[in-house]
């Protein structure tokens, strides 16, 4: 047996490339991205999507992951890309797809992929809504304000290849507190950061408020990620598959203009 | 009595603990049973960190035979980590099941099942974080019955004073059996006494309170005996017949957490008996039973579609050796071409079959690499453990892999067999050097590999190596840098071997346990209160620690380990049974002495080991001459209607 080539012939070609929506609920904020992706891989096939495959000695399912949550972070707006070999029903596909993975990790959305946009371009920024367990409303105010008025809060991040500090208050494009069910013993932080690298994640936009205002949670935050993509003009993150559901619809616009549509500039 | 989940109490120290998703549950095809519906409950236990336990066989067997039934209830639970067990004491957090995050306490029997006796230290951490007094004594009828099973159960002894019983042998209908005897117990209200004293009867179970062992002046043991009339003087092993009627695990766990294993098994067959002399595995589990090939493709396929595997790994203790393989790899490679399914099969066999056999069952998927166990450096020693496989056939066969496209070989040996000397050991680097030669011949290139894996021999009970001396840490470690250096010193070669092993110091402990006797628990306890866990774990095992406690305890390490026994001693295990004929493992040593090799009995007359007639039981192999037919598939069923 020769030893550069696979025997067998190629794996065929994608022809359908499909973007998901997907959450992470509940006890499954736990999990990291790597166990997201493994669950997705064997959900793929107990659901029999017809996954293309790349050629070679390790063929791989075609699947693009679009950013990631971290672990102990849960979010209602996860995006992933697959190309499937044989065509797919969309709806059929989701609804057998979401049946395989574990409840928690549900599929939202399916949407065909125009040939030549990238999914990855649109997003830009998200929105995060921080509960804050035993932390007054008024505390919370308080530090919110500190942190808005100042001009840059640098903050310490333990990452793999040491200590990185960051400007958690440059990436930070809103942010404002309220009582969580009307309850002002018990705030909720509802913030909107733009990615930018390295990452400013929810625990270092709380890393600032302590620095700027003490404010320490006695109890572990819970961070939900409520949404991702284009940032607009009024600063809110928008949704960044409405080029998709609108070229579906009609599919004479250009798909440029749908882009700057999405991103919010004026047609 | 309602018992509630424990994990709104948990989940607050999740975020800051190392992988928290292995304490959250939830895998696909786990069961959280209603408790109150249920009598008999049992905690599962594997005495390891969770991704190391997930995977384990034998755990993901009891979990779903037991849950199968109406009226029973199974749950697991793993070690938990340092950095979480901190949290859960400083938050009056008790040990928890990850199914229903109920506490292990509630439950009727926790059962743990020890591949290894380096879990020991483990147990008493969940005994104590499970608030389960340590000492069996001191436990009373509101506590779990604490059971041991799995390979180290064979030789209960060190751990005798911590466990209510432990079972021998396989576990399928044992569990079953436990369960009637034990809803009987609690329907009619008797004691823990009595209930122990119903187990003990009821045959396989052993109930180390219920038996005495005394002690001759010189330290060794003049005799174990029962201390009341009424249980069996020795305790037979269980052994299950026909695999096909037991096809477990039907719904293997798939866990969100990644794990040491990510790939779905199924047991080809159980028992070996190839007669390696050091292999505990394969004395304990005689006779060979083969699951059928029609049975080996159903569970493959109701696997594959209940777990959405890529890979099925084909296990046994030398899968190659049953009698179908041709006919299993083929029918498995043609069924699953074009799916991206792989298959795996681990296996030790040093011959061109084996090579035919790789090729065949790489053909749908990824090529790994080849391993061989040839396990003694030299061909005499190799007589003495009764391995029997030249340095030409060897040469032979990974000559045969790299020609056939590998490049990368495994060869796994062990180092401190008894009767070895350096030059024994040297006889390795040689070898390992004429592999590269013959494969860079062979393929034209310089680009083979091969990698020298050694493990420590450690001496086990119930094998004919029951009565060796282990080797002193000093010696092995001496005899590791010698074949380092040796493998080092052929600059042509040197490059393309890889060396692999690990110091003399934790074999010693496993020696001492494994070996050991009753005297030896006050020695693991010592070790848990001193901090010790996870004795696995390089970065957690601490062999002073060990030292230092059997010093406290006055336990003497080298007359457990580096003492060879004589054929008249009572060894602790004597009185459980696994169904080998002690007058014959004492003959069987006396040849590996004499560097005689003995054949298997599934190609030779029977030997007299003594298990067949002994429970019972006959070798179940095939070939069945069956074939496996193609899978009906539906094409695409998410395609546009």
């Amino acid at each position: 047996m020769a030893r550069n080539t696979p025997t067998g012939p190629p794996p065929p070609p994608p022809v359908q490339k499909l973007r998901l929506r997907y959450t992470k609920r509940g006890r499954l904020r736990f999990t990291s991205h790597r166990d997201i992706a493994r669950a997705f891989e064997r959900a793929l096939r107990r659901a029999q999507v017809p996954m293309a495959y790349s050629a070679g000695f390790s063929p791989h399912p075609k699947i693009s992951w679009v950013g990631a949550a971290p672990t102990g972070v849960a979010s209602e707006a996860e995006y992933v890309e697959i190309s499937v070999a044989e065509r797919v029903d969309l709806d059929r596909l989701r609804a057998a797809l979401d049946e395989s993975l574990p409840a928690g990790i549900d599929i939202t959305e399916v949407v065909e992929a125009p040939v030549g946009s990238s999914l990855p371009d649109r997003i830009e920024a998200s929105a995060w809504s921080i509960l804050l367990p035993g932390v007054p409303l008024d505390a919370a105010l308080q530090a919110v304000n500190a942190f808005l008025t100042s001009e840059s809060v640098v903050v310490e991040r333990l990452m793999k290849d040491g200590k990185r500090q960051m400007d958690a208050r440059a990436a930070v494009v809103a942010m404002s507190a309220s009582a969580t069910d009307g309850d002002r013993s018990c705030a909720t932080l509802d913030v909107v950061v733009r990615h930018v690298t390295p990452a400013v994640r929810p625990d270092d936009v709380l890393s600032g408020l302590r620095i700027v205002a003490d404010l320490a949670p006695p109890m572990p935050p819970q961070a939900t990620r409520l949404a991702q993509g284009p940032l607009t003009e009024s600063g809110e993150v928008g949704d960044p598959l409405a080029p998709d559901r609108l070229s579906a619809d009609g599919p004479t616009r250009a798909a440029a203009d749908l882009e700057q549509e999405a991103a919010g500039a004026p047609s | 009595m309602p018992v509630e989940s424990l994990f709104p109490r948990l989940e607050p120290l999740l975020p800051t603990v190392q992988k928290p998703i292995q304490y959250v549950g939830g895998e696909l095809n786990s069961h959280v049973k209603d408790w109150d519906s249920c009598d008999v409950r049992w905690a599962i236990m594997y005495p390891d960190a969770y991704e190391v336990g997930l995977p384990n066989q034998g755990v993901m067997i009891l979990y779903e035979v037991l849950n199968e039934q109406p009226g029973v209830l199974a749950e697991r639970t793993y070690s938990v980590w340092p950095d979480l067990a901190e949290k859960m004491r400083a938050a009056g957090v008790p040990q928890f099941t990850v199914d229903g995050h109920r506490p292990v306490r509630a439950f009727d029997v926790l059962g743990i099942s020890f591949s290894t006796e380096l879990g020991y230290t483990n147990m008493l951490e969940a005994l104590d974080l499970a608030g389960i007094p340590l000492h069996a004594k001191d436990r009373d009828e509101s506590h779990p019955i604490v059971l041991a099973g799995g390979h180290a159960a064979f030789n209960p002894e060190p751990i005798a004073d911590f466990l209510d019983a432990a079972v021998l042998g396989d576990g399928e209908q044992a569990v079953l059996e436990m369960t009637a005897v034990l809803r009987q117990a609690k329907l009619d209200g008797v004691d823990r006494e009595e209930t122990l004293l119903r187990l003990a009867r009821a045959g396989g179970v052993y109930v180390p309170r219920f038996y005495d062992t005394e002690y001759l002046p010189d330290g060794r043991i003049a005799r174990v005996v029962p201390n009341r009339p009424d249980v069996p003087f020795r305790v037979h092993k269980r052994t299950v017949m026909d695999l096909d009627e037991w096809p477990y695990p039907k719904q293997p766990l798939v866990p969100l957490a990644e794990t040491v294993h990510e790939r779905m098994s199924v047991e080809i067959f159980r028992g070996c008996t190839r007669g390696c002399r050091f292999c505990q595995a394969g004395m304990i589990t005689r006779p060979v039973r083969e699951r059928s090939l029609t049975g080996i493709g159903d569970m493959v396929k109701a696997g594959l579609d209940a777990t959405g595997y890529e890979e099925v790994g084909l296990l046994s203790l030398s899968s190659a050796d049953h009698s179908e393989i041709g006919a299993v790899a083929k029918g498995l490679a043609d069924r699953y071409e074009g799916t991206q399914t792989s298959l795996s099969l681990p296996s030790t066999r040093v011959d061109a079959f084996n090579i035919d056999l790789a090729q065949e069952i790489s053909r749908n998927g990824r090529r790994s690499g080849l391993t061989f166990a040839p396990e003694g450096g030299s061909e005499r020693l190799r007589k003495v453990i009764n391995k029997m496989v030249s340095k030409d056939d060897l040469v032979n066969t990974v000559t045969t892999a790299y020609g056939a496209g590998w490049r990368q070989v495994k060869l796994y040996f062990m180092v401190g067999l008894p009767t070895e000397t350096d030059e024994d050991v040297l006889e390795i680097a040689e070898m390992a050097r004429d592999v590269i030669r013959a494969g860079r011949s062979i393929t034209g290139t310089r680009d083979v590999r091969c990698t020298v894996s050694i493990g420590g021999f450690v001496p086990k009970p119930h094998t004919p190596f029951q009565w060796a001396s282990q080797l002193d840490h000093e010696t092995t470690d001496r005899r590791l840098k010698l074949l380092r250096d040796a493998i080092n010193s052929d600059r042509s070669t040197a490059k393309a071997i890889g060396y692999r092993y690990h110091d003399g110091k934790p074999g010693i402990v496993e020696g001492l346990l494994s070996r050991g006797d009753r005297r030896v628990g006050p020695v693991i306890e010592q070790v848990w209160r001193d901090g010790g866990k996870f004795d696995g774990w390089s970065e957690h095992f601490s062999y002073d620690r060990w030292m230092t406690a059997a010093e406290k305890a006055g336990v003497d390490v080298a007359w457990y380990t580096t003492r060879e026994r004589e054929e008249s001693e009572v060894l602790p295990w004597d009185h459980l049974d696994s169904g080998l004929d002690k007058e014959w493992l004492w003959s069987d040593w006396q040849d590996a002495l004499a560097e005689q090799d003995l054949d298997d009995c599934r190609w030779i007359p029977c030997f007299d080991c003594g298990v067949c007639p002994q429970m019972g039981t006959d070798i179940q192999i095939g070939p069945t001459g069956k074939t496996l037919l193609p899978l009906t598939v539906v094409k695409n069923p998410l395609g546009v209607a």
